[in-house]
């Protein structure tokens, strides 16, 4: 498969009165063309900073990209000035936000709104731009699209919105869609309809998607491969299965514990995490989860985790998998489930040092 | 939509009606009026000028009259000058008001909202802290010490506009921005703060993934909206203005309503001061009310709800 | 360091650590502290403050620093410019303008303070009540503030004055019948935002009267915009009692205020200009102290900005 993006090592920070928010501590994850990787993670893990990065959308200031690169089909986004971002943004990515009541311009009818995209990317005379915000609005499933577009955004139901802010996104066929939690602000069965939606888009264009969220439950769903992220950090990518199946990191068992699954009836085992993440502005030492983690080690207060590989797509970011560590055992509710992956390795290889 | 213009007619009839009843019975208590007469004066005069002026009759029919002729745009005579009513000070005065204020204001909303706009795009640069120092100046000096200062400078300094009276466009320079000043500045910030908070809105973020440029964000998605709480200022402004206006005209010897208003407070001239009062107001609450409509038309989330959000 | 020479000491489990949690997040600052804090911050506002201060000091101690009286005519000094003799120079009944315009900050700013207490007083009890009862009473008690909002402030006042008198009382009468309304406004606006959250609901679950949870848990909540109305009250009312004075309404001579001053040299600017120079001066100055000082507070409580 071919590689859309690249990000490697990106840093970003913010500055406060408080001082300096390390929003992102070093990310790195790839995505393939036509793949939907997801991204999840608590709230304040750093996922929307990570992911607005990507169309440099983060204001700057206060925010500031510290150091790493951003390959786009090879070209670093990080170095581009605002006029080149401009023929990147809403042509080649796009972006879906969480909550559609605030995201579209309530003073501007949505047709113009969707419009605006096509004249600028795709030279369209007005006209024809909308004409084709007709048929993009028909697209999404939005029913008697020849009065939509000349309505407010007022006049649609949340559901409706983030159809159109999708139609959006996908006007000038852009390869890479992010989606930053865009069904977390609807309800449960718009949220599926959305979701399929996007699926069936997928399809049909062949768009590489980053899916946000930190409902796993969604993951399953959408996501061809996962990246858990933590305080500024990816502690474990892998495929779905591997998440779910095989996974080795404690904070993605916790999230896997405290998700409601339908297999299990058991609802009494749900747990949540303990605590609460640290603060940004004085990363603790070592692992920055420590503290959180029932199955954390002496080292863990003292030295950054490496990151272990465990097959071609799986890397954990964990002292526990060091040959020294004891066996540990995940929560039931997550052991219940796990199984034996063909795809590992013998042996989690080390890959990199912290 | 016509629900929401109904309710505003009726708030604004209320209130026209709260102030004008205010000033018919207000001006009944003041000492010295025509209606208590304490003056020494013959009595068959006496009652000649009680027939002239209706107060031979009971309170409550002059108070039916009066509202009668408010509605048939008939402001009552003066009680100083019998030859003259307050029908023919609006006459003569209110036209040079308007012009003065129309001037006043356009200067206000031009400049504020440049500033403003200037102010927010480079937010905490040096045209943001220059733009608010300059509304803080407009905000801290009110409009008589504006007028005084800019006719001591420029007209009896530098020479370069007359110092006063209303006879050529170069006449109206001065007073126009000394009226203008201060709500400039208001505008000024108002346009800033507002711009600042549409442009952390999510759409904001939404148009810029678009691939907008940053002109065309601010243009076609910031500004407008932003616009919106500078639309729903303009009520308070006009009334500013107008009444602002009263003083410059005396600075400035200026022959409009408001300098008639002045003479007419001086003179203790009642009915005039009763009838320019009830006028104002109705020119005022008029400027609220359209001023309401047209944020109707602009804000197309009004139509639906019926009331203006946040309300 | 190599991974694998690490010891096995450290690889024994240690599990949850809950208080390193609680110990690395941040020192919760307290609401007030915390606005304190960017207040300081704002040069503007803490130029205002100093203004302020120095302001004030001179309206308590200015009246007695030059050793003349606000009142007394001499004849035989009249208009004169500053010197060391008279530091802001004499008006045209040979007052010492320095004394007066000591006297006159005393006036302004009292009439300032007095008329945003009244406004608090009245704004905070009709808001206050209106948005804590809610229902019919607030309909009919906002209703009615809404009628009287759409009044104009300057020709009210004009009137009063007109008809009462010119004093200080009818003056500060005058400027608070309709100032009271915005006030209310704003605290209704506040009460409701903050009457249906949680620790409200609690403390009423738990038998709390009615005017107990206002007193402990409403009105200190909804302190930061009242704070910041009022602060905004004062410079309006010192600039209505300019503009009054302006039009023959103001206080009546002797007594001194900025705005008699100011009005009585208009006339003579041509000619002796420090008549009107320094009354306008602080003028301008207070109102800009007191908008800076208003700013700043807005910003420092504005919840949004906190993170
Ligand atoms: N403009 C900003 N200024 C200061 N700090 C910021 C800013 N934007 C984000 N941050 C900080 O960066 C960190 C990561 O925020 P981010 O929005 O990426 O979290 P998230 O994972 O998307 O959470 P959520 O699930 O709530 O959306 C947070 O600690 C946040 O406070
Ligand atoms: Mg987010």
């Amino acid at each position: 498969m071919e590689k859309l993006l690249e990000v490697k090592d990106l840093q970003i920070s913010f500055q406060t009165y408080g001082g300096d928010v390390q929003a992102v501590r070093g990310v790195s994850f790839d995505v393939f063309k036509g793949e939907t990787l997801a991204i999840v993670g608590e709230s304040g893990s750093g996922k929307s900073v990570t992911a607005q990065s990507l169309m440099k959308l983060i204001p700057m200031p206060p925010g500031k990209i510290i150091g790493g690169q951003i390959l786009f089909e090879g070209e670093d986004i990080v170095t581009k000035t605002e006029k080149e971002m401009e023929h990147i943004r809403g042509k080649e990515i796009s972006m879906i936000f969480q909550d559609p009541m605030t995201s579209l311009n309530p003073t501007m009818r949505v047709g113009k709104q969707i419009a605006e995209v096509l004249i600028k990317h795709q030279n369209m005379p007005k006209a024809d731009a909308k004409k084709r915000a007709v048929e993009l609005l028909h697209q999404v499933g939005i029913p008697m699209p020849e009065t939509r577009v000349k309505q407010y955004p007022h006049e649609f139901s949340g559901g409706m919105r983030q159809r159109v802010m999708i139609a959006i996104a996908l006007a000038a066929n852009p390869k890479l869609l992010i989606a930053d939690e865009p069904t977390t602000a609807l309800d449960v069965t718009i949220q599926a309809q959305i979701l399929e939606l996007m699926k069936k888009l997928q399809k049909q264009t062949n768009t590489s998607i980053i899916f946000i969220t930190h409902d796993l439950g969604v993951v399953a769903n959408v996501a061809d491969r996962v990246a858990v992220m933590y305080a500024g950090k990816i502690v474990e990518t892998g495929t779905v299965d591997e998440i779910f199946y095989d996974p080795r990191h404690p904070y993605t068992w916790g999230l896997l514990a405290s998700m409601p699954s339908l297999e299990s009836s058991d609802h009494g085992e749900l747990a949540a995490i303990p605590g609460t993440p640290p603060d940004l502005t004085n990363p603790p030492q070592g692992d920055a989860f420590a503290p959180r983690n029932q199955y954390s080690l002496a080292i863990d207060f003292v030295k950054e985790p490496p990151i272990y590989q465990i097959s071609e797509t799986h890397f954990v970011r964990s002292w526990l998998l060091h040959p020294n560590a004891p066996k540990v055992e995940p929560p039931e509710i997550v052991k219940k489930r796990m199984r034996k992956l063909p795809s590992s390795f013998e042996q989690a290889i080390l890959v990199k040092e912290a | 939509m016509l629900k929401y213009i109904g309710r505003r007619l009726l708030f604004m009839l209320l209130s026209l009606w709260v102030i004008i009843t205010a000033t018919f019975f207000l001006m009944r208590m003041a000492p010295g009026n025509p209606f208590t007469s304490e003056k020494k004066l013959p009595p068959e005069i006496e009652a000649n000028l009680n027939a002239f002026y209706g107060l031979d009759q009971p309170w409550y029919a002059q108070y039916w009259d009066y509202l009668v002729g408010i509605a048939s745009w008939d402001f009552g005579p003066s009680f100083k000058y019998k030859s003259q009513t307050v029908n023919d000070l609006i006459n003569s005065g209110f036209p040079v008001s308007l012009t003065l204020g129309i001037e006043a204001l356009l200067i206000a909303v031009s400049f504020g909202v440049l500033l403003g706009v200037t102010a927010a795009l480079f937010h905490n640069k040096w045209p943001d802290y220059g733009s608010m120092v300059i509304a803080v100046l407009g905000i801290s000096v009110p409009s008589f010490i504006m007028a005084t200062l800019l006719q001591y400078i420029f007209a009896m300094q530098l020479k370069i506009f007359p110092v006063a009276l209303w006879e050529s466009p170069m006449h109206t320079v001065l007073p126009a921005l000394a009226l203008a000043a201060s709500p400039m500045a208001y505008i000024a910030r108002l346009t800033r703060s507002s711009m600042l908070e549409v442009m952390s809105n999510d759409y904001i973020k939404t148009a810029k993934s678009k691939g907008l440029s940053r002109s065309a964000v601010t243009v076609k998605h910031a500004i407008r909206n932003a616009m919106l709480p500078v639309v729903s200022y303009l009520g308070p402004l006009s009334a500013s203005v107008i009444t602002g206006s009263v003083v410059i005209e005396q600075i400035f010897g200026i022959p409009g309503l408001g300098s008639h208003f002045v003479t007419s407070i001086q003179n203790r001239d009642y009915t005039v001061i009763m009838g320019i009062t009830a006028f104002y107001s109705i020119i005022l609450l008029v400027c609220v009310f359209l001023v309401d409509i047209a944020y109707g038309l602009i804000d197309p989330r009004i139509k639906l709800a019926g009331e203006k959000k946040g309300e | 360091m190599d991974t694998d020479q690490l010891r096995k000491e450290d690889f024994e489990l240690v599990g949850v650590k809950i208080e390193e949690t609680e110990k690395i997040s941040k020192p919760s600052l307290s609401f007030w502290k915390d606005a304190m804090y960017r207040f300081r911050k704002n040069k503007l506002a803490m130029l205002g403050v100093l203004l302020l201060a120095l302001l004030i000091f001179m309206a308590i101690f200015g009246p007695y620093m030059s050793g003349y009286d606000y009142r007394t005519n001499d004849l035989t000094s009249k208009n004169l410019p500053p010197s060391a003799e008279h530091w802001f120079g004499t008006d045209e009944l040979g007052r010492d303008v320095f004394t007066r315009t000591w006297e006159g900050a005393r006036i302004s700013i009292f009439i300032g303070l007095a008329a945003a207490l009244i406004d608090l007083t009245i704004g905070v009890l009709w808001g206050g009540i209106a948005g804590y009862k809610g229902g019919r009473l607030d309909e009919v008690m906002m209703r009615t503030a809404d009628v009287l909002y759409g009044i104009p402030y300057l020709l009210v006042v004009i009137l009063l004055m007109v008809v009462l008198g010119q004093s200080v009382g009818t003056m500060i009468l005058a400027m608070t019948i309709t100032g009271w309304v915005n006030m209310a406004r704003i605290v209704r606006g506040q009460i409701l935002l903050l009457k249906n959250q949680e620790y409200v609901l609690a403390s009423r679950t738990l038998g709390a009267t009615t005017p107990r949870i206002m007193a402990r848990h409403l009105i200190p909540n909804a302190m930061g915009p009242i704070l910041v109305t009022m602060t905004l009250t004062i410079p309006t009312a010192i600039f209505t009692e300019a503009f009054l004075s302006f039009l023959g309404l103001g206080l009546n001579p002797p007594l001194a205020s900025w705005g008699t001053m100011a009005s009585d040299g208009l006339p003579a600017l041509r000619f002796y200009p420090w008549r009107l120079l320094f009354p306008a001066t602080f003028i301008c100055l207070t109102i800009f102290a007191f908008n800076v000082i208003g700013d700043g507070l807005r910003d420092a409580l504005d919840p949004r900005l906190r993170k």
